[in-house]
């Protein structure tokens, strides 16, 4: 059933794939381009194949529920996927509001992505420990996960607004800091591609070394490792040797994937560049200059608008009620607590900046880009890098 | 105070922009804008109208957005220096805490340290900026809610001209109004749930207007959150002890005044078990090797009858029998007991046998209770051992004597003393764990070790919170205010005949798309244009 799940995953993806070209047709079709309001034929078999992907993953995480006898939340593959997931079901919801093809163009490649690189960590069905064993849990983590898809769904317009507006006939920081958020949607790419290729290879090298508490401990890795751990003596042969070592206090193996992941995404984005011959946003921008500016502002705040309730929901109440349950208080400072309060105090604050001091247009845009930074740096850095009580011990 | 007196009539606070009831002009200021400020209806704001005495300027610097914008940046940033490295209370308790923090992560780590950010969350400061950000939203919610609800409740139908122009959308229209075309629109604005006024022929169309106070609503939830969290510092309303409780052992319920007793019947540790358990799990089992399943404390709850009598044994009456598990605390009388900890295996009887070191020949057993050992026991026939010195954590200390590091019995010792029918007058031998010593000289007997028996220890947070419902009803309210102020929008939609043509106007506090879409419902086939959006229109020329 577990494999049988897995196949209904790989084709939601595959699905998502087919609709964005399809939601990319609806926008390069002309002849449609000034009847406004109404959805060419490209949009609507985009909207389709979106919703029948989504129902496809449904059925993985209807099935695994099964499988597992629990909510498919409980690692970090299965929360990542989940967030995809919930990802595609807001836009969806979106659409039906706005009737925007673009905003399909910019998401789902971004929900894409979350799933691909969700895929990468262990995949195993993973029994609970006893602190995990709370419908509470699972009530929480899947409400803050649609809170935070809904509130990313502003990342997708504020992306296109900038995309839009921002001047590309001259180098200004605006361009720079805008090809630097594109090149972490590229570097995510590496990541996936790096993984992918290696697990193919099912390349291993083992390591032993001494570890932060000075005790000999053994580690392998999956990918080449350029940087090794603290006094490391590779244990395989014909391995890759690496080329530096690590202080004991930072783990080498996750910074050897960053650093991984990042050259791949530099050679991506060289070569992206060396095709296009301009700034990767400056090439994006054609397929955004029949959007209107306002409607892609008022999507971006809607999409807060909403998504903000429900991140509090289930993010902050949710979260303390089942802390308060499993670990005796409702809080305890723990740094994925600190960070679901940082990213609601971020979106308090941007609700607040928008309402009263009037940040509109491009300000909000950037705006719903650094919330989504936040909301990331949450599920990646703080799951694997700042380990609390919440780290689904991912590798 | 002084107040403005509008031409329609009516009467307003000082400071008001717009009046109250028909919408007029009233600042200078204001008449050259193109567009009216619409965000708090033009009213008089205590901030914008005095700024005299200190009080003023406290109310005004706090009942400022900016200002609130800024304490929310600040409290964020500080927030997330406290998760670089760990808070003192996750660190492991072995070594003082600048100690641990300096070896694990340098010089960063003595500066985290001596910043005091090893305690950030308790500090003064990020305390004080927590209270900071309480008192403005007091302020910056009294400063604003209570003109607004003045000028919402005073608002007329006939609306002057220069309020109606000004406003975002707006529209002229050279048309006669027939009733047709009025009952058309009524119709349709009822049917979108708008309530309808009329005066003089004139229209006013609101909805939603609760949901104004939506940001009202949920500040006054974070205010009544921060309050009960402010209150876990009151004598009484917090309990937070720990219960270490051994199999078979009934102590009082730290916190309940002796009022309640729990017995731990058993403690239960199980691992998950990749033949028993689910096969879907077989490889993540394999994986991690030993993945928990559940810990579980049997308790048996008693509570204690009659009066405390000190030195006499309590007289217990049973209530149930529960099993505590994470996530299922036991609880009563407003506290409950969390299991959070255990040792399994912690030894609890020692039992020994005397014997004659030259024959091997033994005399009778002795068991020992590690908890609260007997001190002598009679083997009969002339037979006799005393416990002289027990160390239930034994070591050596400073001086080379022998000690207990604590009376928790990880490591046990004892000096027996064994009167035997040769040796009348006793001797004296040392035992511990593998060790046999005999300080006094050579012995003819000795205690062979000959079993022990252990038992687990369960250890439960005891926990009383008065807090929580208040903190509860905080969440509450914040909840019902965000969905209020996010969900809904206030919309008004005005109508008007001025001389031979017919004004319209519209006004939303938020997603100006919704209300246009509507607008263009409302409007069509009425022969009279819908309010345009005169924001966008500028943009586009
Ligand atoms: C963590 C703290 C806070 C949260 C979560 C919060 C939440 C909110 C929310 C959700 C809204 C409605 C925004 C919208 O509808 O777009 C709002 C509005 C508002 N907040 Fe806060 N707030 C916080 C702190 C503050 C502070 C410190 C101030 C003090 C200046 C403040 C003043 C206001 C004002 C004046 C409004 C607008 C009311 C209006 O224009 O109708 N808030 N707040």
């Amino acid at each position: 059933m577990v494999e049988l799940s897995s196949n209904f995953l790989f084709a939601a993806f595959i699905l998502y794939l087919v609709g964005i070209l399809f939601f990319g047709g609806a926008i390069k079709d002309k002849r449609h381009a000034d009847k406004k309001n109404t959805p060419n034929k490209w949009a609507k078999i985009g909207l389709v194949v979106t919703i029948v992907g989504f129902l496809s993953q449904l059925t993985f995480f209807i099935l695994r529920w099964i499988a597992s006898g629990h909510a498919p939340v409980s690692n970090l593959f299965e929360f990542t996927t989940f967030f995809g997931m919930s990802l595609v079901g807001a836009f969806i919801v979106i659409y039906f509001m706005y009737k925007t093809p673009l905003l399909g163009l910019f998401t789902l490649p971004v929900a894409a992505l979350i799933i691909a690189y969700g895929s990468m960590f262990p995949r195993e069905v993973t029994p609970l420990i006893p602190a995990l064993q709370s419908y509470w849990l699972h009530i929480h983590v899947t409400t803050t996960a649609i809170g935070q898809a809904i509130l990313a769904i502003s990342f997708a317009a504020g992306l296109i607004y900038l995309v839009r507006s921002v001047d590309q006939t001259k180098k200004t920081k605006s361009t720079l800091w805008l090809e630097v958020v594109l090149f972490g949607l590229i570097s995510t790419l590496g990541f996936v591609f790096v993984s992918s290729f290696f697990a193919a290879t099912d390349y291993s090298a083992n390591f032993n070394y001494i570890n932060k508490d000075g005790q000999p401990a053994t580690e392998e890795y999956t990918i080449p490792a350029l940087v090794g751990p603290h006094q490391f003596e590779l244990t395989d042969k014909d391995r890759f040797e690496p080329l530096f070592e690590t202080p004991a206090i930072i783990s080498a193996k996750k910074l050897n994937t960053v650093i991984w992941s990042l050259a791949a995404g530099i050679v991506l984005y060289v070569l992206l560049r060396a095709i296009l011959r301009k700034r990767v946003a400056a090439a994006l921008q054609p397929w955004t200059k029949n959007i209107n500016m306002d409607l892609v502002d008022e999507i971006g705040y809607r999409s807060v608008l909403i998504g903000f309730p429900v991140f509090t929901l289930g993010g902050l109440i949710f979260a303390m009620i089942w802390a308060q349950i499993a670990w005796t208080r409702f809080w305890g400072w723990d740094p994925k607590e600190v960070w679901a309060l940082i990213t609601w105090l971020f979106y308090a604050a941007f609700l607040h900046l928008r309402l009263s001091k009037g940040w509109h247009g491009e300000k909000s845009a950037w705006l719903a880009v650094i919330g989504f930074i936040i909301i990331m740096f949450n599920l990646v850095a703080v799951n694997l890098v700042i380990a609390g009580l919440h780290s689904y011990a991912g590798s | 105070m002084n107040e403005v007196k509008c031409e329609c009539g009516h009467i307003n606070p000082q400071g008001t922009i717009l009046c109250e009831s028909c919408g007029r002009v009233l600042e200078d200021k204001e008449k050259e804008k193109q567009l009216v400020d619409m965000r708090y209806e033009g009213s008089a704001r205590r901030s914008q109208t005095y700024n005299k005495t200190i009080i003023d300027k406290i109310w005004n610097f706090f009942s400022s957005v900016k200002v609130g914008v800024w304490l929310i940046i600040i409290l964020l940033v500080a927030s997330s220096l406290g998760t670089i490295f760990p808070q003192e209370m996750y660190i492991p308790p072995v070594m003082p805490a600048w100690e641990y923090y300096e070896e694990q992560y340098g010089w960063l780590g003595k500066l985290y340290y001596d910043l005091g950010f090893h305690n950030l969350y308790s500090s003064w400061w990020y305390l004080l900026l927590i209270a900071a950000l309480g008192i403005s939203l007091v302020i910056a919610s009294l400063d604003r809610v209570v003109p607004l609800y003045r000028s919402l409740k005073n608002q007329r139908v006939s609306r002057h001209e220069s309020f109606l122009k000004r406003q975002r959308m707006f529209s002229t229209s050279d048309a006669v109004l027939t009733d047709e075309a009025v009952g058309k629109i009524k119709e349709n604005l009822t049917k979108k749930r708008y309530k309808l006024r009329e005066e003089n022929g004139d229209i006013l169309a609101e909805k939603n207007r609760f949901s104004r106070w939506g940001p009202y609503v949920n500040h006054l939830g974070l205010i009544i959150f921060l309050i009960g969290g402010m209150l876990r510092f009151v004598p009484g309303m917090y309990v937070d002890e720990i219960l270490w409780l051994r199999e078979g052992e009934t102590k009082a319920i730290p916190g309940t005044e002796g009022r309640y007793y729990l017995e731990n019947n058993q403690f239960i540790f199980e691992v998950y078990d990749k033949d028993k358990d689910e096969e879907v799990f077989q490889d993540a089992i394999n994986k991690a090797g030993t993945v928990v399943k559940n810990y579980q404390t049997d308790a048996t709850l008693y509570q204690r009858q009659g009066e405390i009598v000190p030195g006499e044994k309590p007289e217990l009456e049973k209530i149930r029998d529960q099993a505590i598990q994470v996530n299922k605390p036991l609880k009563i009388d407003g506290f409950a007991l969390y299991q959070v900890d255990y040792k399994l295996d912690e030894m609890s009887k020692m039992a020994f046998k005397l014997e004659n070191k030259e024959t091997g020949d033994q005399f009778g057993d002795v068991t020992v209770d590690l908890y609260d050992p007997e001190m002598k026991y009679d083997l009969g026939k002339g037979y006799k051992v005393e416990v002289m010195s027990y160390f239930p954590d034994f070591e050596f200390n400073e001086d080379g004597e022998p000690a207990t590091k604590s009376r928790i019995p990880n490591n046990p010792a004892f000096i027996f003393k064994m009167f035997t029918p040769e040796n009348t007058e006793g001797e004296v031998s040392f035992v511990a764990i593998r060790q046999n010593l005999e300080p006094l000289g050579e012995n003819d007997y000795k205690m062979t070790f000959a079993g022990i028996e252990t038992k687990n220890v369960t250890a439960l947070t005891v926990r009383k919170d008065h807090t929580l419902w208040i903190i509860g009803l905080g969440g509450l309210i914040f909840m019902i205010g965000v969905i209020q102020g996010a969900y809904w929008n206030h919309r008004r939609v005005w109508l008007r005949r001025i001389n031979n043509q017919v004004w319209t106007a519209a006004h939303t506090n938020k997603n100006w798309h919704g209300l246009k879409r509507e607008l263009e419902d409302v409007f069509s086939d009425s022969g009279i244009a819908a309010p345009e959006d005169q924001v966008a229109e500028e943009k586009k020329e």
